[in-house]
C-alpha cells in the first residue's frame, strides 16, 4: 500500500503506523459525562468501506496524517496532514519512484 | 523401465554429459535436462509414493503443476524437501531422494492403506480417531501423521544467503512464452521500463522446442532472437528463474529469483535465492494454462501423463516416456502430442475420444501416423501396477455416458491424457473480482480487474500460439500507452499451420456407473473422485467445505491440476452448473517459497538493529556482561576474576553506598519541547504540576494513558522559559515522542508546540554515592557545587574538560547523585574523564544489575510495575495525580474499578529463610487453601547489600494494610517456594536522608 504523504509525496506503508479512527474527537475535559469519555476511549467501529484513519508517518516526516482509505479495497482517496500544518501545500515533483533496474 | 532417450530431437546438450544419483543409485543425463526428464530417460518409472495410501507414482506434468514427482534435494544442512523433479535443473553431482516411502521406494509397506481402501475415505482418520474427548486423537495423531506425509527438512541452520532487493518498472510482465515475450517486444520499443519474469532457465514458454515455424524460423529459433532483442535493450530487465508468487496493493508484486539452486553450491558472494519487491504501474499476465487430467480407474499409474507434458518431454528434452503410448484426449490441441510422438518415431497404438467427431487436423494427424483412432470411445481404467500395461477402452456417448459393456484392452506403457486446459488465472484473481466462466473452454476466465493488469494469451482463453501472439502484443502496447509511452504498431509474426485447441468436450468422469477402482482427483493429497461424492452425501456441499473435509486442492500443488475436476464433480452431484457452484480465490503464493526467501538478511544478528550507547566500547573493553535491552546492548555486571553475576552485583552496589559509582543512563528516551506552551503542554501530558518548575530545575513527572492507567515516569528539565528537555524511559522513548506528536497534531492543534527526539543526541551517566559531588567538583570546570550552589532537583549547564555538559542533581539510587549528559560524540570521553578522576574517591562502574538493586532497596518503580495494569495509586504514586487541572488520563482515572480498595498495591518482601524471591512466583497464605489462591505476585527481586537480606517488590491486593503478615512466594514452575514478610516498599532511608546532604 502506499500512502500519499503531503511532504514527502507516495511512501510505502512500512514507512507509518496506524493511528486509529481519525473521526474521534476528544471530549471536553471541563463538560464531558464519563459515557463521553468510555465513548472517545474504548469505542470503535469497524466499517467496511470508506473511512477516516490517523496515520503517523513515523519513518518519513513524523507528521500525523488523515488519510481516506478504503478498508476493502484499500484504496485511498486521499490524506492531508493533521494539526498546525493541515492545509500546507502538497511537495511537488516526487513520484515516488525509486532506481530505474533496466 | 518405458521411457527412453530419443536419438536426436530436444534442446539438450548432448556433448555434455552430467551425474546425478536418485536414491543413492547413479544415473546420467545432459546439460539442460531437468531431473524429470534425466529420470524419464533413464527408465525411472516411480519417483514418489503417495500422500495417503502408498501408492507408487510416477511423473504426471512437465512444469510447476507436478503433483507426485516430488524429491528432497542434497543432503544434510542443504537439504530441501517437496521439490518438484520437472522444475530442478540438473546439475553434475545432484543428489536426490524419494519421499514418503519406508523402508524404499519399490517396496513400501503402508501400501497396505491401499487395502483398507474404502477405509480411509475424506474424514476417516477423524471419525475414526477422536473419540468423545481430545485424548484419543492426541495418542494416534503422532502415528497418522507419520504415516501420511511428504519429505522431511533438516534442523541445521541454512548455510546459504539469501537477499532481498526492490525494483519499479512500468510493465511487469509475468510469463515469458508467446504471449509474454510479444507483450514485451511491443511495450519495450515505445521506450517504457520492463520487467520480464519467467519461471525457466530460458524463457520462451511453450516455443521452447517447439516444432511451430514462428515467423520465418522454427519457433524456438525465432523466440531465441526476440530474446536477443529484448536482452540488448537497455530499459527491458529480463527475470528469468523468477517466479512472481503475490500480487499486492498499489500493483506491488513478491517474486522470487532461484539465483544459485541449479548449482550444487552458491558460488561466492552470490544468494541461493533472492526476493524481488516490484513496484509496477501495470502488469501484464501473460502466465499460460495447465493442462487438466481426466478421471477414470488407475489414473494416478506410473506411465499416465498429461498430454502436452509428453510433447515437451519429446521436442524439449528428447526423451520418450513410453514405447507403446496411447492418447485419452477430449480436445483437438491434445493431438499435437500424438504429432510430436510421430515425428520422433515413436509408436502411437490408439488414440481414445469421446468427442463423435474430432476436427480435420487432429485426424490427418492419427492418420498419418497410424493409430487406432476411437472416437466416441473413453479410457474407463487403466492396467498395471508399478507400470501402466493396458488401458480399458469403452464407448461413449454424450447423451448415455460411459457404457460398461463393450470395453477392450489396449496394451501400452504410456497414456497421455488431456482434459482441456486451465488458464492460469491465480496472479489475476488476486487484484480482481469473481472469476469468469467460459463455456466453450469449460475454464474459468479471470474476473474484473480491481488494479491496473490485463491478462493475455493462455491465461485468459487464447489457446493457440497464433492467438498469444496477437494478444501479447496488444497487451503489451495498451500496457505502454496506460504509463504515458506512445508504441508504435509491430507486426505479428506469422505461424505455421497449427493445431487449435478448441472443439472441447468437457467430459470430466469417465468412470462407468458403478465401476470399481481408485480414480484421482487431487493425486497429490489422494483424493478420489468417490471422496467427492462422499462429502457431497455427507452434507460438504459448497466448495469451500468440500475444500476443507477432503483436503482437495490443499497440497503443496494447490490444487493446480485437480481443483476443475473437483469443482464439475461436486456440479454434477448437486446437479448444478461449474459456475453456479462456484470456486475458491486463489491466494499467494503461486508456487511454495522458501521461508528463506521471505527472511532475506534479516536473521541472526541482523534480525532486528542493535542500539549502542556512545560508551559501549569502553563496556565491552572492561570486561562487561552485555545484556540486550529491547534494541539496546547494556552492560549487566562489569565482573572481576571468579566472581558469580551476583556476587559482582553486590560489590557494586555496596560501593556505589560506600563512596561513588557510575552507570550508563545513555538509552533513556530524551524528547526536547520547546515553545511559548511548552509548560501549559507538559502540564496536560504529566499527571502532576510542571506550570510553575522554575528554570534550571527538574521534576520527576507521571505520564498517564487516556484510559486512566499509569504509564510512563521520568524526570524533565526545564532548560529555559519556553525550553524543556524530558526524560522518559527506555522501552517507551518511542511511544511516548508519538504520542506527544499526535496530540499536538490532533487534539491541541493551536498549541505552539515542537517535540523532537534527542535521545541519540546525548550520552548520559549518573554519578551516585556519597562522594559523588566530590568526584564532579574535580572535573567540572564551571559548575559550583555545593549544596546550596546547586540543590537537590537543580539543573546546571557548564563544561567538563571544555566539553558542554548538562548536570541535573537527581537521584534514582536514593544516594547524593547527578545526571550528566554530554553529546552523544564526548560521551565516552566525559566518562572515561570521570572514571579517571574517580580513582582518588574509589569510584565503580556499575551495571543494570546494580542499578536495579539500588533502586529495588528505595522502592522506585520501574518497567516491571509499570506493567499497563497499574495505577498510580497502586504503586504508591496517587499524591502526584493533580486534582486541581486536566490532563491525559485525569478524566478515566477514578473509574470504580480503578480505585476499588482491593486493587493490588505495590510492597516490599524480605526474605524470611534465606532464599532468593524469584520474580514472577505468585503471593499465596501459607498452609491456606488449595489450590490457593494468588494474591498477588512478585515484580522485582534481589539481594540487597543494605539490608543483607533477598528483597522484592511486589503487586498484592490489599497490600498497604498487609505489612507485617507472613506469605509465601510461590513459583510451582520450579517448585520454589519462599516464606516472605509484606513490609514497606521503602526498605532503605526512607526519609532521603541521603540524597539531601
Amino acid at each position: 500500500m502506499l500512502i500519499p504523504c503531503p511532504h514527502c509525496g507516495p511512501r510505502d506503508v512500512g514507512e507509518f503506523t496506524y493511528g486509529g479512527d481519525a473521526t474521534k474527537e476528544r471530549p471536553d475535559p471541563g463538560s464531558a459525562a464519563a459515557a463521553d469519555w468510555c465513548d472517545y476511549v474504548f469505542q470503535r467501529e469497524n466499517p467496511r468501506g470508506p473511512h477516516l484513519e490517523y496515520w503517523h508517518h513515523a519513518q518519513g516526516c513524523r507528521l500525523w496524517l488523515k488519510v481516506r482509505r478504503d478498508t476493502a479495497t484499500h484504496r485511498i482517496e486521499g490524506a492531508e496532514i493533521a494539526g498546525p500544518w493541515a492545509g500546507a501545500e502538497a511537495r511537488e515533483s516526487d513520484s515516488g519512484e525509486g532506481q530505474d533496474v533496466a | 523401465m518405458s521411457g527412453f532417450r530419443l536419438p536426436s530431437c530436444g534442446l539438450i546438450d548432448r556433448s555434455r554429459p552430467l551425474h546425478f544419483t536418485f536414491d543413492g543409485k547413479r544415473y546420467q543425463g545432459f546439460a539442460g535436462d531437468s531431473l524429470a526428464s534425466a529420470l524419464l530417460a533413464n527408465g525411472v518409472d516411480i519417483l514418489g509414493r503417495s500422500f495417503k495410501y502408498h501408492r507408487p507414482r510416477g511423473l504426471f506434468s512437465a512444469g510447476v503443476e507436478e503433483p507426485n514427482a516430488m524429491v528432497t534435494l542434497r543432503s544434510s544442512a542443504r537439504t530441501e524437501p517437496n521439490c518438484k523433479a520437472p522444475m530442478v535443473e540438473l546439475f553434475e553431482g545432484l543428489e536426490a531422494k524419494s519421499q514418503n516411502r519406508w523402508p524404499s521406494l519399490g517396496l513400501d509397506i503402508m501400501a497396505l492403506n491401499g487395502l483398507a481402501g474404502p477405509l480411509l475415505s475424506a474424514g476417516f482418520y477423524y471419525k475414526t480417531f477422536m473419540g468423545p474427548t481430545r485424548k484419543a486423537w492426541m495418542f494416534y495423531e503422532h502415528f497418522i501423521r507419520k504415516a501420511a506425509g511428504m519429505g522431511a527438512g533438516t534442523q541445521l541452520r541454512d548455510p546459504d544467503r539469501y537477499e532481498e532487493t526492490n525494483a519499479f518498472c512500468d510493465v511487469l510482465i509475468a510469463g515469458a512464452g508467446p504471449t509474454g515475450l510479444m507483450a514485451a517486444l511491443a511495450a519495450a520499443q515505445s521506450g517504457a521500463r520492463i520487467v520480464l519474469v519467467d519461471d525457466q532457465a530460458e524463457m520462451g514458454g511453450s516455443l521452447r522446442g517447439t516444432s511451430l515455424t514462428v515467423g520465418e524460423a522454427a519457433g524456438d529459433i525465432w523466440c531465441r532472437s526476440a530474446l536477443a532483442v529484448l536482452s540488448a535493450l537497455p530499459n527491458v530487465t529480463l527475470l528469468p528463474r523468477t517466479t512472481v508468487y503475490g500480487y499486492y496493493d498499489d500493483n506491488t508484486f513478491g517474486a522470487v529469483e532461484r539465483v544459485s539452486d541449479h548449482l550444487p553450491v552458491p558460488p561466492e558472494a552470490t544468494p541461493r535465492q533472492r526476493h524481488w519487491t516490484i513496484r509496477a504501474k501495470q502488469l501484464v499476465i501473460a502466465a499460460g494454462a495447465i493442462e487438466r487430467p481426466l478421471i477414470f480407474a488407475g489414473n494416478d499409474t506410473p506411465g499416465v501423463m498429461l498430454a502436452d507434458a509428453i510433447r515437451i518431454y519429446v521436442e524439449r528434452y528428447g526423451v520418450s516416456p513410453g514405447q507403446r503410448i496411447a492418447l485419452f484426449a477430449n480436445n483437438d490441441g491434445a493431438y499435437r502430442t500424438v504429432a510430436a510422438l510421430a515425428k520422433a518415431g515413436v509408436t502411437v497404438v490408439a488414440v481414445v475420444d469421446p468427442r463423435p467427431e474430432i476436427g480435420a487436423e487432429a485426424r490427418s494427424v492419427v492418420e498419418g501416423c497410424g493409430a487406432e483412432l476411437l472416437t466416441g470411445h473413453v479410457v474407463t481404467r487403466a492396467r498395471g501396477g508399478r507400470r501402466l500395461a493396458a488401458i480399458e477402452v469403452t464407448p461413449y456417448d454424450p447423451a448415455n455416458g460411459v457404457q460398461d459393456r463393450l470395453h477392450r484392452s489396449i496394451p501400452v506403457d504410456c497414456l497421455a491424457v488431456s482434459g482441456g486446459w486451465t488458464p492460469t488465472i491465480h496472479l489475476a484473481s488476486q487484484a480482481s473480482g469473481p472469476a469468469r466462466w467460459d463455456e466453450a473452454l469449460a475454464a474459468f476466465l479471470p474476473g474484473e480487474p480491481t488494479q491496473p493488469w490485463q491478462a493475455a494469451g493462455a491465461c485468459s482463453g487464447e489457446l493457440s500460439t497464433a492467438a498469444c501472439l496477437t494478444a501479447g502484443i496488444q497487451a503489451g502496447a495498451e500496457a505502454a500507452r496506460a504509463c504515458g509511452f506512445a508504441p508504435s504498431p509491430i507486426s505479428v509474426p506469422a505461424v505455421g499451420p497449427e493445431i487449435t485447441c478448441d472443439a472441447i468436450l468437457p467430459l470430466w468422469d469417465a468412470r462407468p456407473a458403478g465401476g470399481k477402482g481408485k480414480a484421482f482427483v487431487d493425486l497429490q493429497h489422494d483424493v478420489t473422485a468417490s471422496d467427492v461424492s462422499l462429502a457431497h452425501r455427507e452434507g460438504f456441499r459448497s466448495v469451500e467445505h468440500l475444500k476443507r473435509y477432503t483436503t482437495l486442492g490443499m497440497a503443496t500443488d494447490q490444487g493446480k491440476t485437480s481443483n476443475m475436476a473437483g469443482l464439475a464433480l461436486m456440479a454434477q452431484e448437486r446437479g448444478l452448473s461449474i459456475p453456479e457452484v462456484g470456486t475458491t480465490r486463489f491466494r499467494p503464493p503461486y508456487t511454495p517459497i522458501a521461508l528463506g526467501a521471505l527472511a532475506g538478511q534479516a536473521r541472526g544478528a541482523h534480525f532486528r538493529p542493535l542500539r549502542r550507547t556512545p560508551m559501549h566500547d569502553w563496556h565491552v573493553a572492561e570486561g562487561a556482561d552485555m545484556m540486550e535491552v529491547g534494541l539496546w546492548q547494556r552492560p549487566r555486571v562489569y565482573r572481576r576474576d571468579g566472581e558469580t553475576v551476583e556476587q559482582a552485583y553486590i560489590r557494586e552496589a555496596r560501593q556505589v553506598r560506600q563512596s561513588v559509582g557510575i552507570v550508563d543512563v545513555s538509552t533513556l528516551g530524551k524528547i526536547d519541547v520547546q515553545g511559548p506552551d511548552a509548560a501549559e503542554f507538559l502540564n496536560r501530558v504529566y499527571s502532576n504540576g510542571f506550570l510553575k518548575l522554575p528554570e534550571g530545575k527538574a521534576r520527576y513527572g507521571l505520564m498517564l494513558r487516556e484510559d486512566g492507567f499509569l504509564w510512563d515516569d521520568g524526570t524533565t528539565w526545564r532548560l529555559g522559559e519556553h525550553r524543556f528537555l524530558m526524560t522518559t524511559t527506555t522501552a517507551n522513548a518511542a511511544p511516548v515522542l508519538a504520542q506527544l506528536e499526535f496530540l499536538l497534531a490532533a487534539v491541541w492543534p493551536e498549541m505552539k508546540v515542537a517535540v523532537t527526539s534527542v535521545s541519540d543526541q546525548w550520552a548520559a551517566m549518573a554519578v551516585s554515592g556519597p562522594k559523588a559531588r566530590d568526584l564532579l567538583a574535580a572535573v567540572l570546570d564551571d559548575i559550583g557545587m555545593s549544596n546550596e550552589a546547586f540543590p537537590f532537583m537543580g539543573v546546571r549547564e557548564g563544561h567538563l574538560d571544555g566539553v558542554p555538559v548538562l548536570v541535573a542533581r537527581l537521584s534514582f539510587s536514593g544516594e547524593l547523585a547527578y545526571e550528566v549528559y554530554a553529546g552523544a560524540h564526548s560521551g565516552e570521553a566525559v566518562w572515561r574523564r570521570i572514571m579517571a578522576a574517580g580513582e582518588a574517591f574509589d569510584v565503580v562502574a556499575y551495571g543494570l544489575e546494580a542499578l536495579g538493586t539500588l533502586r529495588i532497596e528505595k522502592g522506585h518503580v520501574a518497567g516491571p510495575e509499570l506493567d499497563g495494569r497499574t495505577t498510580a495509586e497502586d504503586l504508591g504514586l496517587g499524591g502526584m495525580t493533580s486534582r486541581r487541572k486536566d490532563y491525559i488520563g485525569s478524566a478515566m482515572m477514578d473509574r470504580e474499578g480503578l480505585v476499588d480498595d482491593n486493587r493490588m498495591k505495590l510492597v516490599g518482601l524480605i526474605s524470611r529463610d534465606g532464599q532468593p524471591v524469584r520474580s514472577g512466583s505468585h503471593l499465596i497464605v501459607p498452609n491456606g487453601e488449595s489450590p490457593p489462591r494468588s494474591l498477588g505476585h512478585v515484580t522485582s527481586s534481589t539481594y540487597s547489600p543494605a539490608l543483607e537480606k533477598y528483597i522484592a517488590l511486589g503487586l498484592l491486593e490489599d497490600g498497604r494494610n498487609r505489612i507485617g503478615e507472613a506469605l509465601v512466594a510461590t513459583y510451582p514452575l520450579k517448585g520454589h517456594n519462599v516464606d516472605v514478610e509484606v513490609v514497606s516498599s521503602h526498605f532503605f532511608d526512607p526519609e532521603g536522608s541521603r540524597m539531601h546532604v
